[in-house]
């Protein structure tokens, strides 16, 4: 528990709680977005530059801007204050959820080790395994996305045809 | 003597951090090239202020600024004065607290990328192993920040500005990068410093920058194309459209807050130049094998202040875009561009050195020019204009 640790995780839980508890969508998304720099900052902080940067580049550059842009686009009427009635569901189901991901930590920790030799992935070695090893699962997402992409397209164009 | 002068600042900062308690040598040795990226660039955005405006004015057959000071040349003085003391007017129903934050998000950000651009030989702040992806990613903030302004402005002028802007980032964001992985790829390596290092040296006199290759120079254009764009300058400045939209996200700042997005506008331009001379024109070095003696950091400088003379002259030249035109020109030009850039940047990777390579690698780039030029005008027909309400 190092400073920088506790003042990025601060970071990235204040930010998360503001997101889920501020009235405003605009403000949610905004602390969404400082959420994301916290853990980019947890990833740096953990030498893992290639996955921190990126965390930056697509979570705060695309999807926090995604997500802006949907709520501009959509009607956004002031909420009024509700309380949903699925409530002590939505609860049990978030906390089985942490449990299973803490069990996962703890004993994924017991197996590995945490003893103080830290990976060094450099940025050489995640290029090399994706253009090597794993060439075939990167070329196949590739050919997804780039199929939903055009998808979405496709329907957006035929809606405006058809008035 | 022009070692000593090549390294002037460096030699600076080892002197000052010797001298310096041995308790704060290390903040002192990361804080001085810090102050000093705060105060030269700064100090250009002063200078740029007054030349664009001169500049422009003779394009435009007037005199421009030249009242303050010998030329107008302390105009920069009156203009920070101005806007110091300057009201700063925040609309009743705005998000004050956005409102106030946007434009420190810009200037930060923005700063923030400078870290990781090398100056000159030996005088970078940060070499990173990602230097590259270093800087788009906190380029990636400033598309927040002006959205952040254009909301919470609650100005529909100002939200239709930031709406522009945004999209019209995000659209160039992919040109740019896929420009500089062409180069990534050459060098092989994602550090600035590299990148820099790999350009070295001489045949003759002629260096070995990329720019100076097919690929890169096809690459070069379009990485300025789509950091014109990323600038939001002219022509490429719908989101401050003022003949549409008054000033789109700026419409609702003023005083000092405008002068700190003005200052964020103009960083990010030189931000952006610094890095394609990085990528494509060699850096620090120098153009010719005769004139190395010359300070690298002269040389940085000098080419900055070349790219920033073309943003002005294409500013005073070309008129703004339509928005149909901005988003066309980025998906169904520049991006085919960019990807046969790439293609051909891994034919010279492989390819012998000759002659030969230089008419193979530029005939992908050149067909598909043409072929992109010709498709791109087939669906489109030029008649007669009807006005439907001014006839």
């Amino acid at each position: 528990m190092t400073a920088p640790f506790v003042i990025l995780a601060i970071l990235a839980i204040a930010g998360a709680t503001a997101a889920m508890t501020l009235r405003k969508l605009v403000h949610c998304a905004l602390a969404l977005a400082v959420c994301f720099v916290g853990l980019a900052g947890l990833y740096l902080n953990l030498n893992a530059q290639f996955v921190g940067l990126v965390q930056i580049l697509v979570y705060v550059g695309a999807v926090v801007i995604l997500i802006v842009f949907a709520i501009l686009l959509t009607r956004h009427d002031e909420l009024p204050a509700q309380t949903s009635r699925t409530r002590i569901a939505g609860l049990g189901v978030s906390a089985l959820v942490f449990a299973l991901l803490a069990w996962a930590v703890t004993a994924g920790g017991a197996k590995f080790g945490a003893a103080g030799t830290q990976p060094e992935a450099a940025i050489k070695d995640i290029g090399s395994a994706l253009m090597q090893r794993y060439v075939l699962p990167l070329e196949v997402v590739g050919l997804l996305l780039t199929a939903a992409l055009i998808g979405a397209v496709v329907i957006a164009m035929e809606e405006k045809k058809s008035k | 003597m022009t070692q000593g002068l090549d390294q002037i600042f460096v030699t600076l900062q080892h002197w000052a951090v010797s001298h310096s308690p041995a308790a704060v040598q290390p903040a002192v040795s990361i804080l001085l090239p810090v102050v000093g990226i705060l105060i030269a660039f700064p100090a250009l955005f002063a200078i740029t202020t007054v030349l664009e405006r001169k500049g422009l004015a003779r394009i435009q057959n007037r005199y421009g600024p030249n009242r303050v000071g010998p030329f107008g040349l302390l105009q920069p003085m009156a203009d920070a004065v101005k806007s110091l003391t300057k009201e700063d007017l925040v609309p009743r129903s705005a998000d004050k607290l956005v409102h106030f934050l946007a434009p420190l998000l810009l200037v930060a950000a923005v700063f923030v990328e400078y870290a990781v651009v090398p100056v000159g030989r030996n005088m970078v702040l940060a070499d990173m192993d990602c230097g590259v992806l270093f800087f788009f990613a906190a380029g990636a903030a400033t598309e927040m920040s002006v959205f952040m302004a254009g909301w919470s402005s609650r100005n529909k002028y100002s939200l239709l500005g930031a709406m522009r802007a945004v999209a019209q980032m995000i659209s160039y964001e992919a040109p740019l990068i896929l420009s500089s992985i062409a180069v990534v790829m050459a060098a092989g390596s994602l550090s600035t410093v590299t990148i820099v290092e790999k350009q070295a040296g001489y045949s003759g006199f002629w260096p070995h920058w990329y720019v100076l290759t097919p690929w890169g120079l096809a690459g070069f254009v379009l990485f300025m194309i789509a950091a014109t764009a990323e600038s939001n300058r002219s022509p490429f400045d719908l989101p401050e459209g003022e003949s549409e939209i008054i000033a789109g996200y700026l419409t609702e700042y003023s005083g000092f807050k405008f002068a700190l997005f003005f200052l964020g506008e103009y960083l990010g331009m030189f931000a952006i130049s610094a890095l394609g001379i990085t990528l494509f024109l060699g850096g620090w070095a120098a153009p010719f094998s005769f004139l190395t003696w010359v300070p690298s950091w002269i040389w940085f400088f000098g080419k900055l202040l070349v790219l920033i003379a073309v943003f002005i002259w294409v500013r005073g030249t070309l008129p703004r875009l339509r928005m149909d035109q901005l988003m066309n020109f980025a998906w169904k030009f520049m991006l085919p561009m960019t990807l046969m850039v790439i293609f051909s940047a891994g034919l010279w990777r492989f390819l012998p050195s000759g002659v030969l390579r230089w008419l193979i690698c530029a005939a992908p780039i050149a067909l598909l020019y043409v072929v992109l030029g010709r498709v791109l005008q087939t669906d489109r027909k030029i008649e007669k204009r009807v006005y439907r309400y001014a006839e």
